[in-house]
């Protein structure tokens, strides 16, 4: 697969994860596999692995998560890219801007999203396929997020 | 007409997609493998077939999402329910609330529960140990997520052994997954004809 979010140091592989493995260990090859879809796909449509690693940390941020994001981070050196990360970064161009506000409702305030913010998006000129994309992008890390949040506070008890 | 359901109800409604769904006629074949498209299963809903303008991400989902949900040990399948319950309701994923809540009632062979928690949402009062593992799934699918230590012992004391804990922690961060496709993608709507 190339260029995948640290195919030897994936957060599926670390302590936290571990605690899952020891009862669901395939649960977490499984996760690990989805995250390499969604942060390195083979086909990424108008989104290059690159931008998704930054989104992934962003979203990270969002859950409070400097740890994730630093690790998706360190797979990004461009850095009008890595600024990407930062919430409080609206985006570059338009459908960027767009792109990115759509993101951060979806990560944090998932129930107010709306049939209006997927129009937006087609809008500002986003693909069918690759609205999807960044759905997917998305609810895998929010998945992740909740993953390891649950999984630390095990931490003390079991370590 | 359809109209769009806003309630939570156990009865599951349509899913009307927001996005144009895959023609399966015209699918790539990386599409019809993640579909799992056989002579014998040529029928689709329109919320896999969305799902399948990300083929690579949708073929490694599903086996994810069964295991989470139905491998055996760890929590009971009923109870895992009551944790992508709670994602559910904090996210307001009408329809995946729908399918979980009809779930849980059979498993649990039991409509208390889930009556309790559409009537009264994230304050529902529940027995004992329904009670914990709810109220942990509304705080771990907050943005971020507001679980502690306290939380953890809270389940502890409900009774629930640590792989049972760590089933709960998949089940309620797999709807954190499945509600931002489902609630995003497409609107829970009822017909009236």
């Amino acid at each position: 697969m190339a260029e995948a979010a640290g195919s030897d140091s994936s957060l599926w592989q670390g302590a936290l994860a571990g605690i899952a493995a020891r009862t669901r260990g395939n649960i977490v090859a499984m996760s690990r596999k989805a995250e390499e879809a969604v942060t390195a796909p083979h086909d990424p449509g108008a989104f290059p692995a690159r931008w998704r690693l930054a989104v992934a940390a962003r979203i990270a941020n969002l859950n409070g998560l400097a740890d994730i994001a630093g690790h998706y981070l360190a797979g990004v050196s461009d850095p009008a890219l890595r600024a990407l990360a930062e919430p409080s970064a609206a985006g570059r161009d338009d459908r960027e801007r767009a792109v990115l506000a759509f993101m951060d409702k979806v990560a944090a305030e998932t129930r107010a999203v709306a049939a209006e913010d997927i129009e937006g998006l087609k809008a500002a000129g986003v693909a069918d396929a690759d609205i999807v994309r960044l759905c997917e992008l998305n609810a895998f890390m929010s998945y992740q997020a909740r993953v390891f949040a649950g999984l630390a506070i095990l931490q003390g008890e079991s370590a | 007409m359809s109209r769009v359901v806003h309630r939570f109800t156990r009865t599951v409604p349509e899913w009307r997609p927001r996005v144009t769904p895959v023609d399966l006629a015209e699918a790539t074949p990386e599409q019809r493998e993640a579909l799992k498209i056989t002579p014998s299963n040529t029928k689709v809903s329109d919320y896999v077939l969305v799902l399948a303008h990300d083929p690579e991400t949708l073929s490694v989902r599903s086996p994810l999402f069964n295991a989470i949900m139905y491998d055996s040990g760890g929590m009971s399948r009923a109870e895992r329910e009551i944790g992508a319950i709670g994602a559910s309701i904090v996210n307001r994923c009408i329809y995946c609330a729908a399918v979980h809540a009809s779930r849980h009632a059979q498993l649990a062979k039991d409509t208390a529960v889930t009556d309790e928690l559409f009537a009264r949402g994230e304050k529902a009062a529940l027995p004992p140990r329904e009670q914990a593992i709810f109220d942990f799934s509304v705080k771990l699918s907050q943005t971020p997520p507001a679980v502690t230590e306290a939380d953890a012992a809270c389940l502890r004391e409900a009774g629930l052994s640590e792989a049972e804990i760590v089933d709960l922690i998949l089940s309620t961060a797999l709807f954190g997954w499945a509600n931002r496709l489902m609630h995003v993608l497409g609107d829970p709507v009822r017909n009236d004809d």
